[in-house]
Formats: structure tokens, C-alpha cells, sequence
């Protein structure tokens, strides 16, 4: 269903405020003309395109935007930031939505993407470096999908590319550290930007 | 017998590659009247040239046929060539066996040869019926009209007058400066509009060359480049100019306030008033709709009845020049000019017709030249921009572009041209104002074609935090206080809605009131619009199908100030390049009427496409005459008479009827 | 005169890119290239770390990072995407409110002021000096840089964002022909196989295709994610995409081994899962 939509005044645009400070881009340089969009290897899988994502930041249309699966499914390669006529850093903007949707807790809409920055992350909070077995079988019994990939394991094995046991980071406090504190750093410094009103 | 020399030019292979020469040269040796042939690899050279002179004098030539390219290219060149050997430059006629002939038959060589010896023929026929004709020169005013005193009429009539040329500015309105003297700012270098147009102005009144006629117009014109003669009314202002100071007295007392034209009813104004404190002159006019003193005289007058109006006349009473005369009446002023400047300028589209916006009815919609004024330090509100319709300033304020503009439906089609920029400019001389408001603009396309422009709508949006919603407007209504605006964002495919506290509309550009009816006067084109119609958009910008009438500034479409003021300067341009003429030389290529056949039936002065056809009595009846300054020689007098009276000089039907039978015999 | 580096791997080149490390190390050992891993390095955060947490995405690297400075040592990268994060890392920090914040997070002082390369840039440089001995004569291959060893080019300052060069530079060098093509540095699917593999299959498909088409035999890469998205989907490619030819990847580092004199089984040219031994076979190069 398409609900009209109320445009506020931009000093009520919590949306661009957060996304402008966390990026360090500024969004109302974009002027809407798609080479985003026409260059992202993805695009065609989002449901509000790269153009239509910055177009919502600009009209702080958080709600809508958060709930789409569109900054879920930017893979950082890039191409966007590197051709946008007005020079603004795209990818680092869908970055910013990315890290919004977590500071508050959100479902995000590509709960797969998700889950595999978060195993990723789990692993190396760990190990201090990601262990590959680990991470496809955190992820195959978590997303729901305990096949996904199997077929590729014996060839894998074979080549020895798939080691069984992790490798480790000695000084495994130091990276718990720094998880720690920039966690915590991160939420101290988000500002009245973040959180979600009624 | 005439005696005809041929000369017949190779173009270097141009014509001899595919057309055999000797071949032609050998044929129309035996062309009755001609005595002489001659060729030459390039005829329009030097050496080309002075052999045809040459040859003229040493054979006794009387006519001369050159067989070379098309007239467009030479014709002048080989005029001039027989002149200089004696002979009238009409005795010559010009074969074009290049464009018509070897140029398109370089397939068939043989085939070429015959058409140039049969071309040649032809011109041998017709020249030997040429007739010496002789160019006649007329006089030349040494004087300009420009009718517009808007920043192009400015403009125009500035430069005509420094060049050393009489100029007379006719402006309608009591005081010169049109529609820039209104506007705020200028986009996009955020001028003060007044601070640069008022030098000019005072410029315009201490001019030496310039007579200043304001609220006056031109009701009729005649005659034709070099000697125009109008007609100007100078409409009463029942003040006399001659012995007013301009004190201010009589517009500071007078009782009577109406809607002020120049603050776009965002102000009022008295009866006797000055449109604005910059107005040039800076003396004032009364308004005899609304003054008191004219109600009274038009009560006694009509002998109405009920309550007799007070016969005012306070400004009479505190006048001290006693300059205030009521018995002053309309004057027609007569002078004789040689060129025109036309700059009648624009006026912005009635929005009344847009009834979703409300229709002229919700009183914090308003026009973009409303804002002008608001915004204005030396507008109604001194500047400060407030709602009409409470007094309280605006925080959320919303533009519509295109309003009369880009909209079929409304009748106006075209693209206004300036609307994207000033709304630009108002929506960032709000924030200036007030940083606590917040501006949206509505808009189709960003056209921002201009230098420095671009660059400002970004700054607009970047640093002033413009936010441009593309789309057009729906429906306005009221709620409360607040004004709803429906759009959509087509950029994200939403509708969307706005809670406003002022709406104003970028309502287009259209011709002056009255435009057409001046382009009647004048006699020159314009179109559904009343955009004066130029003679080429491109390669004749300023000039119009009348010589010595020129046009310049919005009245011939959407303009902003530096494209009105370049335009103005091209125009005064090409009046000062007439003006230096003493005299002017006119084709005698032209069409002329024999008396005794015509019998008055008008149709050629109709349709003759630069009113060069009057018709003048004669022995009772009317019958028709060619003014040869105006006549163009087109023929269509000549192809829609009757009673074949008109016959076109140079081409006379029996010229015409010669080549017709050397080719058919 | 041999260049001293802290080598810094990457989680993948110890586990599914193996062949990539050896070859590698292998191959600037005889170039006289002097890698010595970096102690007790971490994860570089890849894809993952700056997706969540910006933060987090610049502190994992810039822990790597202080460990080189203090060794005083230049960064050698292999893998394109720690390249990108170290580099993005090194760049971002530039800004002194960011870097004070990292080191709040590190509990240590980094300076920033370690030089961070790409195996690319130091064997490719005038200064390396390998030396071909078995010329890849007849070999077509299609240099693809993917997206992050290149973009943002003010920021990995490696080469031209379209059409780089330096891969192709050293593929030439080996006697091998390099091909011209338009895809070099589009995007193969990145991080995506794991949760959306059809994505990967579509997109890696996609380059494949106008490598062959462009007169390609074989891929080359500097990038463990590239690879394992071109190499070990081929199967899926064939199965969505009938007609498809399978094509075989190669690092960069295993072909300027093979012509330095390495033998296949020394570069592990039998760890892909596309074929890469025959092709190397017919043209006579083992």
C-alpha cells in the first residue's frame, strides 16, 4: 500500500542528521540521477534502489526505509561512490543505514546478510580471525538453510582448503577489547539521531 | 538589337569537369543578339572580373549574360563587374549552370552540356528584354522610437542615444523601469535589482538625446524604414510635469488608498501617486478611477443620485507650485522616426484559472512578483515577508514551478524560462530572511541553462537546504491555519503532503497586456501568444519581417535581465547601423502597378505581406500604388491580380515568356 | 638488494586460499622479496566489521596495523580485500578525532604512520626483480582486479578504477598474452555466497562470459573472495546457464611462479575446483 507521505522540515530529518554525521557525506549534494543505480551489480534485487535510498534520506523517511531490504543487500563493492557525479560516497551512506538498523535493533529485512556479518563477527570476537567451517556451520543451522553450500564441502576438503579447527589470535583479550570498547564508544557517541519514536 | 556577350565561367572543374565548354561556347555563339563569348576558369576573380569589363568596353556589349554559379553567390559581385565597364548593373542575367546544372549531372556529362547551352539560351532571351533600372534612395531620419521603458527598451534606448542618435522612449506606465524595477534581487548573483537598474534609469531622464514620453502610448504608425510616422499619446496626468518638484506632498495627504499596481496588491498606493520612490519621472500622476476629486466631477456630470462624493482636492489645496491641473487633457505627439525598437516586455500569468490552487481565493497562495515585493526593503512590509492573510511570518513555505507554464491544458505550452531560477533565488532569499524556514519547491525539470546557474540551484538545495520535490501540484486546501499541499515525489514514487504556511506560485511569462494590438499598429508578426514573431529565431534575433523595426526583450518570449539587455543591445545595434545611413538605397527589383488597369479591388494591398500597397484616389476610384521602401519584390501582388495591373520590375511576364520560348519555340 | 616487509595474509590465505599465501611467499622469496609475517595478526574485519560497526571496522585493522609500525615495517597485503580495509583503515585515520577514538578502543597508541602495499604494486614495481624462465607463450588470460583492490582510487591509491593495469602488466611480463576487456574491476558478488549464492552465481556468470568472449582462456586474480566466487561456482554456473564453459582462475602469484620455474604441484595449481591443469598442460607450460 503506498501511504502519502509527510514531508518534514529538514531540522526534523533525524535521519539525514545520522547518516550525514556517521558517513561524513552530505546528502542533499545528490540530485537524483540514477548512475547509482545503473552501475550497482545488485541493484536489481533492492526494493527501493540506491537512488531511491539516498532520495528517502534526503525526505527522512526513516520508517520506510528501515524496513527495506535494499542497504542489506549493498556488497561495499563500491562502483556507486566511484561514478557519482556530485562525489558523495554512497556505499559509506548504506554503511551508515546498515549500522542504524543495528544500533536499534532492528529486524533487518535480509535477515540471511545479517546473520552472516554477525557469525562472521562472533567468530572473530573469538578466534581473532574467521574460521571458515565454523562460520558455514553457525550459519547453515542458524538461517535455516542447514544445506546451503554442502554440496561444495567434499571438493573442498579434498584440497584441503577447509581446515577442521580454527586459527587463533594469541592475544584473544586485546581483540575482546576492542570489540568491547567500540561497542561502547558507539553507543555513547550515537546521539538523539538513533532510536525509534512511535 | 541588343548586343549580348556571353561569358562562361569553369568554376575550375566545377562546371568544365562535367559541362564541355567549347561545346556551349560554340552554341550560343548562334543565340540571336549575341556577339560576343568568352570563357574564364574563374569568372568571379579578379582576372575574371576585369575581363568582363574589359570585353564590355572593347565589343560594345549592351547586355551581358554570365553562365556561372547561382545568383545567392554572385549576383552582387557580376552587378558590380558591369557597372564599372558603363552599363546598367540590371542589364545582366545570370545562367546558373553550377547548382542547377553540373553540380547535379556529373552522372551525365553530355545530358549537362545540353541543359548549360539551353540555360544560357534562356538568360540570352530574357536579358535581351532587360530594361535599365535604378536604385532610388530615400531619406533617412536620424531619430529612434523604442516603445517599453522595461530594462531592454532601457537598454536600447541608452545605446541609440550614446551613439549620438534622437531617441523617444514611450513607456504606458507613469514611471520607466518595468517589470525589473519590482524584483528583490537578481538570480543568480543576488543583485539588488534596484541598485542597478535606477543608475540607468536616471540615465534614461538626464539623457541629452532622449525624450522620455511615460504614460504614453503609440496609437498609429505609417510610412516604412528611414520614415516612419507615428502617432503617440501622452494620456493626461492632470499634474503639470513642467512646474511639479516632486516634493511628495500631494501623495503623502491624499485620502484615497487603492491596491497599489506596482506592489502587485501586496500594498496600496493614493490616487496621485508615484508607482514606486525610484520611479522616473518622480513626479506623479492621478489616477482619475479611484480619486475623489473625479467622482465628484463624474457625480455632477451624470447627475446621479444619493450621497454627493466630497469634491476632495487636497492636493491641490497643499501643492505649493500649484502644479495640480485638472483641466489637462490627453496629447497626441507626431514625430517622424527611422527606426523601431519594440520591448513592450512581459506580464505573469493569471492563476484565477488553476481553481485546485485555490484560484486567486486563498489568500496565503500567492504570486512569485508578490513575494518580489514582500521580500522588498522597499515593499509594502518593508522587506519583512509575512502570510496576507494574518501578519505572522512564514515558516514552512512551498513553490510551484510551472504555474501557466509547460501546461497544455491552460493554453501555454511553452516553458517560461525564468521561473526555475528565481524560485531558486526567492526560496534562498527566504532563508536569508529567516533561517528558520523551510522552502519546497515543486518542479517538472531543474532548467537552469545559464551561467553560474546550475552551480546556484545546487547551492540553493546544498547550503540553503532547498528541498526540491519533483512533481506537479495537485490540489491546495486549507486546514486551520495551515495550507496542505498534495504532491507526489516522483523521484521515490510517493505522494506526498506538505503543511504549509505560504504557497507561492511561479506563474509563467506572457506578452504585455496589449502586445498584439502594438504589433498591429506596427504592422509585424506575432503569435498565438503575443510573442513578437523575429525574422529568423537564430540568424535574425532582433530584426522582424519590417525593416526598421526591431524587437528586443520579453515581448518576444521568455527572457531573463542579461538575455533582455544583450537583446536590447543587439537591437539598438542594428538602429544605429540604419541610423548612420544619410540615405538608403532601396532594390528596384520591386513591383510596380499600371493605373489604367487597376481597377481598386484592394486584394493586392491585402495580401501583400509588408503593407507596401496603398491605395491612393485617382480620377474618383482608388486605385493601387507600390511604396517602393516597402516592397520586397515577392510578386504576389503581381500573381493575384486580375486585371494584371502589378508587374514585378526585372521579371516583367514578357522576360519571363522569352525564356519560356527560347526553350519551346 | 632485498625489500624487508611485514607480510600480513589474512584469514583465508591460511585456509581456503592456501595456494594463494605459498605461492605467494614462493614466488617473492626468489623475486628477493623478504616477507615476514606479521606476529600475531587479526582479522582485518573484511566485509563484515564497518557493515555493523564503523568503528569496529577501523579498529581491527589498525590493531594490525600499530603491530607493523612498531615493527617498523611496511604492510605487504595479498588478499585485495584486507588490502582495502587496511588501506581504508590507514586513510580514514587521517582524521585525528577518528584516530584518538581508535586508540581509545586499541588501548595502545597507533600513529598511523605505517605504509600499507599490495603484492601488486611490490611485484609489479621497477624495483622487483623476478625472473621469468618459462615463458607462457600463447597463454590468453583476463586480468580481473575485482572492486576493492582499486575503489575508492584516492583511498587504495593502486591504479585506474576501469581499466587498471598493473595485473596485466605482470601477466605480460610472464610471456602470457593478456586480453582487452570492460570487466575488469565489476563486482563478483563479494560477501554475498554464503546468504544469497544466486546473487554470486549471476554476477561471477556474468564475467566469465565476456572473459571467454573477449578471447580469454583462464582468469587472473589477486583477490581470495574473487576467486573463490569465480572458481568454485563454475558447477552452478553450468547447471544455470546452459552452454557455459568452464574456465579456470588462477592467482597472479601462481602464474608468475610457473614461469619463474616453480612446478604446478609447488604453486598448488590442483587446489581449484575448476580445472586449471589442463589448460596448462595443452600449452605445453607442465
Amino acid at each position: 500500500m503506498i501511504n502519502t507521505v509527510t514531508i518534514l522540515p529538514a531540522a526534523k530529518n533525524d535521519l539525514r542528521s545520522f547518516v550525514e554525521k556517521t558517513s561524513g557525506q552530505k546528502l542533499l549534494r545528490c540530485y537524483q540521477c540514477g548512475k547509482c543505480t545503473a552501475g550497482c551489480p545488485t541493484a536489481y534485487l533492492w526494493d527501493l534502489t540506491p537512488r531511491q535510498v539516498m532520495r528517502a534520506v534526503q525526505l527522512g523517511l526513516k520508517e520506510e526505509l528501515m524496513r527495506t531490504h535494499s542497504y542489506w543487500l549493498c556488497v561495499f563493492c563500491q562502483t556507486c561512490s566511484a561514478r557519482c557525479p556530485q562525489e558523495i560516497d554512497i556505499a559509506a551512506v548504506m554503511d551508515s543505514l546498515r549500522h542504524l538498523a543495528i544500533l536499534e535493533k532492528r529486524a533487518p529485512a535480509e535477515k540471511e546478510v545479517a546473520l552472516f556479518h554477525r557469525h562472521f563477527l562472533r567468530l572473530v570476537h573469538r578466534f581473532g580471525k574467521v574460521w571458515e567451517v565454523g562460520l558455514g556451520g553457525l550459519y547453515n543451522l542458524t538461517s535455516g538453510h542447514p544445506l546451503a553450500n554442502t554440496s561444495l564441502l567434499p571438493a573442498m576438503f579434498a584440497r584441503g582448503k577447509l581446515p577442521l579447527l580454527p586459527h587463533t589470535t594469541h592475544n584473544m583479550e586485546e581483540i575482546r577489547n576492542i570489540f568491547k570498547r567500540a561497542e561502547e564508544l558507539e553507543r555513547k557517541s550515537a546521539g538523539p539521531e538513533t532510536g525509534r519514536k512511535a | 538589337m541588343p548586343r549580348v556577350g556571353v561569358f562562361l565561367c569553369h568554376c575550375g572543374t566545377n562546371i568544365a569537369g562535367v559541362v564541355d565548354i567549347p561545346t556551349v561556347a560554340e552554341a550560343v555563339k548562334q543565340f540571336p543578339g549575341v556577339v560576343y563569348v568568352d570563357d574564364n576558369k574563374f569568372s568571379c576573380s579578379e582576372p575574371g572580373q576585369a575581363a568582363i569589363r574589359q570585353s564590355i568596353i572593347d565589343n560594345g556589349l549592351d547586355r551581358v549574360v554570365i553562365s556561372a554559379c547561382s545568383p545567392r553567390m554572385h549576383e552582387i559581385t557580376f552587378r558590380k563587374a558591369v557597372s564599372a565597364a558603363g552599363l546598367n548593373p540590371y542589364l545582366m542575367e545570370i545562367a546558373n549552370i553550377r547548382e542547377h546544372c553540373s553540380w547535379v549531372h556529373s552522372d551525365n556529362k553530355e545530358a549537362a552540356t545540353e541543359k548549360a547551352i539551353e540555360l544560357v539560351k534562356m538568360a540570352v532571351a530574357k536579358v535581351s528584354l532587360h530594361q535599365e533600372l535604378f536604385r532610388k534612395r530615400i531619406s533617412m531620419e536620424k531619430k529612434a522610437l523604442v516603445i517599453g521603458g522595461g530594462i531592454a527598451g532601457i537598454q536600447a534606448a541608452l545605446d541609440i542615444a550614446n551613439a549620438g542618435h534622437q531617441v523617444i522612449l514611450v513607456e504606458r506606465e507613469p514611471t520607466i523601469g518595468g517589470r525589473m524595477a519590482q524584483l528583490d534581487k537578481t538570480f543568480p548573483t543576488l543583485d539588488c535589482s534596484a541598485c542597478i537598474l535606477s543608475p540607468k534609469m536616471v540615465d534614461v531622464s538626464q539623457h541629452p538625446n532622449i525624450r522620455l514620453l511615460t504614460y504614453s502610448e503609440v496609437e498609429k504608425v505609417q510610412g516604412f524604414v528611414g520614415n516612419f510616422e507615428v502617432e503617440i499619446r501622452q494620456r493626461a496626468r492632470y499634474v503639470n510635469h513642467t512646474t511639479c518638484t516632486g516634493c511628495g506632498i500631494c501623495w503623502q495627504k491624499c485620502p484615497e488608498k487603492v491596491p497599489g499596481e506596482f506592489e502587485e496588491g501586496t500594498g496600496q498606493r493614493t490616487s496621485v501617486y508615484i508607482p514606486f520612490p525610484q520611479a522616473v519621472p518622480s513626479k506623479p500622476v492621478i489616477d482619475t478611477v479611484s480619486c475623489r476629486y473625479f467622482k465628484y466631477l463624474d457625480f455632477i456630470d451624470k447627475k446621479m443620485e444619493g450621497k454627493k462624493p466630497p469634491p476632495c482636492r487636497i492636493c491641490e489645496k497643499l501643492c505649493p507650485p500649484q502644479a495640480i491641473d485638472w483641466e489637462q487633457k490627453d496629447e497626441i505627439i507626431r514625430e517622424t522616426v527611422g527606426a523601431i525598437v519594440v520591448a513592450t516586455g512581459f506580464k505573469t500569468f493569471d492563476h484565477s484559472v488553476y481553481g485546485e490552487y485555490g484560484g486567486g481565493r486563498i489568500p496565503d497562495v500567492i504570486t512569485s512578483l508578490q513575494l518580489e515585493r514582500l521580500m522588498n526593503a522597499s515593499g509594502p512590509t518593508l522587506g519583512e515577508v509575512v502570510r496576507p492573510s494574518d501578519g505572522t511570518h512564514p515558516k514552512t513555505v512551498v513553490f510551484l514551478s510551472c504555474v501557466g507554464s509547460r501546461d497544455e491544458a491552460k493554453g501555454r505550452p511553452y516553458c517560461s524560462k525564468i521561473c526555475c531560477m528565481y524560485m531558486a533565488k526567492q526560496a534562498l532569499m527566504l532563508k536569508e530572511h529567516d533561517p528558520g524556514v523551510q522552502s519546497y519547491i515543486f518542479y517538472i525539470d531543474i532548467r537552469a541553462g545559464g551561467k553560474d546557474f546550475e552551480e546556484f540551484t545546487r547551492r540553493a538545495q546544498e547550503e540553503f537546504g532547498v528541498l526540491y520535490l519533483r512533481g506537479r501540484v495537485s490540489k491546495i486546501y486549507q486546514d486551520d491555519k495551515k495550507l496542505m499541499v498534495c504532491g507526489e515525489d516522483s523521484l521515490i514514487g510517493r505522494p506526498v503532503e506538505i503543511a504549509a504556511d505560504m504557497v507561492v506560485l511561479a506563474t509563467g511569462v506572457e506578452p504585455s497586456e496589449g502586445a498584439a494590438k502594438v504589433a498591429q499598429t506596427l504592422n509585424i508578426s506575432y503569435d498565438t501568444y503575443g510573442f513578437m514573431v523575429e525574422a529568423h529565431p537564430k540568424l535574425r534575433p532582433v530584426e522582424t519581417n519590417t525593416d526598421g523595426i526591431l524587437v528586443a526583450g520579453a515581448c518576444v518570449g521568455p527572457r531573463d535581465i542579461p538575455d533582455s539587455v544583450a537583446h536590447g543591445g543587439a537591437a539598438a545595434a542594428k538602429v544605429i547601423g540604419l541610423l548612420s545611413q544619410d540615405t538608403l538605397t532601396t532594390e528596384p527589383l520591386t513591383a510596380a502597378i499600371d493605373a489604367s488597369r487597376c481597377t481598386g479591388c484592394l486584394l493586392c494591398s491585402q495580401i501583400c505581406p509588408f503593407q507596401a500597397i496603398d491605395m491612393v484616389p485617382a480620377n474618383g476610384k482608388s486605385i493601387a500604388v507600390v511604396n517602393e521602401g516597402l516592397c520586397k519584390g515577392c510578386g504576389l501582388c503581381v500573381a493575384a491580380c486580375r486585371s494584371t495591373a502589378p508587374s514585378l520590375k526585372g521579371y516583367t511576364d514578357a522576360q519571363i515568356l522569352s525564356e519560356v520560348l527560347a526553350l519551346c519555340p | 638488494m632485498a625489500v624487508s616487509y611485514a607480510y600480513y595474509p589474512g584469514c583465508t590465505l591460511k585456509t581456503s586460499a592456501r595456494e594463494f599465501d605459498e605461492s605467494t611467499l614462493k614466488v617473492c622469496k626468489a623475486a628477493g622479496i623478504e616477507l615476514t609475517e606479521l606476529a600475531d595478526w587479526n582479522c582485518c574485519g573484511a566485509s563484515s566489521a564497518h557493515s555493523v560497526s564503523p568503528l569496529l571496522g577501523l579498529s581491527l585493522p589498525a590493531r594490525d596495523l600499530q603491530t607493523a609500525e612498531a615493527l617498523g615495517k611496511p604492510v605487504a597485503v595479498a588478499c585485495a580485500m584486507c588490502f582495502h580495509r587496511l588501506k581504508h583503515a590507514s586513510h580514514a585515520l587521517g582524521d585525528a578525532a577518528k584516530l584518538k577514538q581508535v586508540n581509545q578502543v586499541l588501548g595502545k597508541e597507533f600513529r598511523n604512520t605505517v605504509k600499507v602495499e599490495h603484492l601488486l604494486t611490490i611485484l609489479g614495481s621497477n624495483g622487483s626483480s623476478y625472473q621469468v624462465t618459462k615463458k607462457l607463450e600463447g597463454l590468453k588470460a583476463a586480468s580481473y582486479y575485482g572492486c576493492v583492490l582499486v575503489r575508492p582510487k584516492e583511498v587504495m591509491e593502486l591504479d585506474d578504477e576501469d581499466n587498471p593495469q598493473l595485473m596485466d602488466r605482470i601477466v605480460a611480463s610472464l610471456g602470457a598474452e593478456t586480453v582487452e576487456w570492460d570487466f575488469k574491476t565489476e563486482c563478483c558478488g563479494a560477501s554475498l555466497p554464503l546468504s544469497k549464492p544466486e546473487v554470486v552465481v549471476n554476477l561471477s556468470h556474468k564475467i566469465l562470459r565476456q572473459a571467454r568472449q573477449r578471447g580469454a582462456e583462464c582468469v587472473v586474480v589477486a583477490c581470495p573472495m574473487c576467486h573463490s566466487n569465480l572458481d568454485i561456482r563454475q558447477k552452478a554456473m553450468k547447471a544455470a546457464y546452459p552452454g557455459f564453459q568452464e574456465m579456470p582462475v588462477y592467482y597472479f602469484t601462481q602464474l608468475m611462479g610457473l614461469a619463474m620455474g616453480f612446478s604446478a604441484a609447488e604453486m598448488h595449481i590442483d587446489k581449484h575446483l575448476t580445472d586449471g591443469l589442463s589448460l596448462l598442460k595443452s600449452k605445453g607450460f607442465i
